[in-house]
């Protein structure tokens, strides 16, 4: 029977939103035990001190682009599963828009299989919602979620026929499969490279406008209304969809909603001239929109902060920015990321956590997220001050596209335990 | 009397006194274009001209502007050559580079494709014209025309007119002539207006009436072929009845107001035959007779500046 304590903590509970000076003993995987005093007087386990630093439960990353299959010299899941622990996240819950599209039990067999042999943290796949993710047919939810998919998404692709969505949702239903959507309306965010407004005219760059973010959002809540589907909505970035949201929840029905971290930090005046790493999808917002969303995150309206890890190779990033491709890494970026907000004394790390690790977990009916007795000893110790500037080069990730490159940042990971087995930092 | 720029990629990173420089060197060419004297201010130099995108009159005007100075001209028509073959922007860059240019004139239809360009070479890199972007050339033409007409470039009433959204000559000539503190006034059909218009500086119009009421200056904008059915704008024929410049519409603007347009036209859709041709309004010829003078001094500024550079990078390796 293994066991380890961990001393001199600081211990962040977004369960009891607590943020208290304590200690924990892992036993088998599990958090067995948890103190009030730093130093409890147990013999036996073996001990790490954690030196009074933060103590939080791993992060569950919902939305993780690993380019397996069909695009490894992007990403693979050795990569991803390193990047991840050295982020301080222990659960990636993997998106399904990979080449081939990830739409059938032997190719989700497949991902799992790969992600089983070489990443050192939890990995859970997603599947394809339609085939292909071409919002025409429904995929084999039933067979997908025996396979072990924990949600159903096209990702940044809309379903744009209602009709097929509604069905989709309804179906859903029946086995309780969760259904996670990209909420923009087709017709006016197509084309799109930048959020519409003085910035986007200036550079003479084709915009969306905010609106169309609460047009898909306002669509998917009707339907949700009429199928009582479990739904998430992957990325709320504007406030004008923030009411829709929070009216959906006043009203009882199942419906979340997330936000990428790059949303919380960056506005659109970080493209500057035509910075294709800033590229993402939905576009950055304006800053107003940026206040407000950080805000929403810290009421709990919006549910999960996630990386939206999306790994690109210098190639579809050296490109004009109409051209390039959109996304940015985060695995690695994601802790000290959000550790701006906290910096900035717009969030506890309590209600940080709340959505890093807690409201995924709950939202995927994991046992994770928590630092209670009985839950996965899945645990991230940070030094919530430390500062560096990133070095893109540094990264564990294959592509090395993150917008935060010579940023000065606060928070750095000093270890990663996944079920009690250190996967980062210095003795594992 | 300073112009410390390596690139002409925009009018928004100029600063006043650099337009103001350009400009009055720009005057004395206009004053004697074909002057042998000037044949050896480019002399020894290479200038290649990269046209992703066509263009007649503004590649003919650059070459006409380098060979009035004595550079060796090189054309490329890029449409037809590598990116068919999926040569990426940077690779076909580099290898030009390669090729030492001087002067790289780039004309691309993307946005930002002349800046991302414009980071791999050695050489100095005018835009002439990104995307919906910029085309500095033409606003700095346009302001010498209307300085050679008004005797300033300052505290005027402008009104550029037509397909604002889409138009890169638009978005540099709104920059330049707020740099220089004019008043601007836009006019067009909401649907052709940038989105954050009203954070531009600029007054916005819907009407022509109301819009050209006693400027100065009428700049009239190209409407594309493809935005004139249904997309944009309902039909040719009422965007001409409601926005295209004829003798009743100008008749609320001053007097002497001039009338401008980047070329080519299309008459009797956003302008009036008459209108373009009637010699005491137009000065859309005076425009392109501008053109060359004004590249001919972007061009000489740009190899003073790389020649200084090159100099300070010798003695550097000397020392």
């Amino acid at each position: 029977m293994t066991k380890t304590l961990f001393t001199n903590a600081r211990l962040i509970d977004p369960v009891a939103l607590s943020d208290t000076s304590g200690a924990i003993l892992v036993e088998d995987g599990k958090i067995s035990r948890v103190f009030e005093e730093t130093h409890p007087d147990i013999t036996g386990p073996a001990i790490v001190d954690c030196g009074g630093k933060c103590l939080a439960p791993g992060i569950v990353d919902i939305g993780v682009k690993v380019s397996e299959p069909g695009e490894r010299h992007k990403e693979s899941f050795r990569t991803a599963g390193r990047a991840a622990a050295a982020g301080g996240v222990t659960t990636i819950v993997t998106r399904p828009d990979t080449l081939p599209a990830i739409d059938t039990p032997e190719i989700l067999e497949f991902v799992a299989r790969r992600a089983a042999l070489d990443a050192p943290v939890r990995v859970l796949p997603m599947a394809a919602l339609t085939k292909g993710r071409e919002g025409r047919e429904m995929t084999e939810i039933g067979l997908l979620t025996d396979a072990g998919a924990v949600a159903f998404t096209d990702c940044d692709r809309v379903v744009a026929n209602t009709k097929v969505f509604s069905r989709a949702l309804t179906y859903a239903k029946s086995l309780d499969a969760l259904v996670i959507a990209h909420v923009q309306d087709p017709g006016l965010s197509d084309g799109a490279a930048v959020t519409s407004g003085k910035f986007a005219s200036l550079r003479g760059l084709p915009g969306v406008t905010p609106m169309a973010e609460r047009m898909g959002l306002d669509r998917d809540i009707s339907l949700i209304e009429m199928t009582g589907a479990k739904y998430h909505a992957d990325q709320i970035t504007t406030a004008r969809a923030l009411p829709a949201l929070e009216r959906a929840k006043r009203n009882g029905l199942n419906v979340t909603a997330g936000i990428g971290i790059h949303h919380l930090t960056l506005n659109e005046l970080d493209v500057a001239d035509y910075r294709t790493f800033f590229k993402l999808k939905p576009p950055l917002r304006s800053e107003e929109d940026r206040i407000a969303v950080v805000q929403a995150v810290a009421d709990g309206l919006i549910d999960i902060i996630c990386s939206m890890h999306t790994p690109q190779d210098e190639e579809s990033k050296r490109l004009p920015y109409e051209e390039a491709a959109s996304g940015a890494v985060g695995l690695e970026t994601l802790l000290p990321a959000a550790l701006r907000l906290y910096h900035e004394g717009q969030i506890d790390l309590p209600r940080l956590f709340r959505a890093l690790s807690l409201n995924p977990s709950r939202l995927l009916g994991l046992k994770t997220g928590r630092l209670r007795k009985g839950a996965p000893a899945d645990l991230v110790l940070f030094d919530a001050d430390a500062p560096f500037v990133l070095n893109r080069e540094t990264l564990q990730s294959k592509s090395k596209n993150t917008p935060f490159d010579g940023a000065r940042m606060q928070g750095r990971v000093l270890g990663t335990w996944v079920a009690g087995n250190r996967v980062a930092g210095e003795d594992k | 009397m300073s112009f410390r720029a390596q690139h002409l990629l925009g009018i928004e990173p100029l600063h006043p006194t650099e337009i103001t420089t350009l400009l009055d060197l720009a005057d004395q060419y206009a004053n004697d274009p074909n002057s042998v004297r000037h044949r050896d201010v480019l002399a020894g130099m290479t200038q290649i001209n990269m046209f992703f995108e066509n263009s007649t009159r503004t590649q003919a005007s650059f070459e006409l502007a380098g060979k009035r100075l004595g550079a060796d001209v090189m054309n490329m028509a890029m449409q037809a050559s590598s990116l068919k073959k999926g040569e990426t922007l940077i690779d076909t860059a580099l290898t030009l580079n390669a090729m030492h240019p001087d002067l790289l004139v780039v004309r691309h239809p993307h946005s930002g494709a002349v800046d991302l360009l414009a980071q791999k070479v050695n050489g100095a890199v005018l835009n002439a014209g990104d995307g919906k972007h910029e085309h500095p050339t033409q606003a700095l033409l346009d302001a010498l025309t209307i300085r050679r007409a008004k005797g300033r470039i300052h505290r005027l009433s402008v009104a550029i007119c037509g397909d604002v959204a889409h138009s890169r000559v638009a978005r540099s000539n709104i920059m330049l002539l707020g740099k220089m503190e004019n008043r601007i006034r836009l006019i067009a059909p909401p649907t052709l207006m940038p989105s954050g218009v009203a954070e531009f500086g600029c007054e916005v119009f819907h009407d022509m009436e109301e819009g050209l009421k006693d400027v100065d200056v009428v700049m009239m904008l190209r409407l594309q072929k493809e935005r004139m059915d249904g997309g944009f704008i309902p039909s040719e024929r009422e965007y001409y009845h409601r926005y295209g410049l004829d003798a009743a519409k100008l008749a609320h603007a001053k007097p002497d107001a001039i009338v401008m347009h980047p070329g080519p036209m299309n008459r009797g859709v956003e302008i009036d035959g008459t209108i373009a041709d009637d010699i005491n309004r137009s000065v859309i010829q005076t425009q392109v007779e501008m053109g060359v003078a004004v590249r001919m001094a972007a061009m000489d500024l740009l190899a003073r500046n790389l020649r200084a550079r090159r100099g300070a990078a010798l003695e550097g390796v000397m020392v």
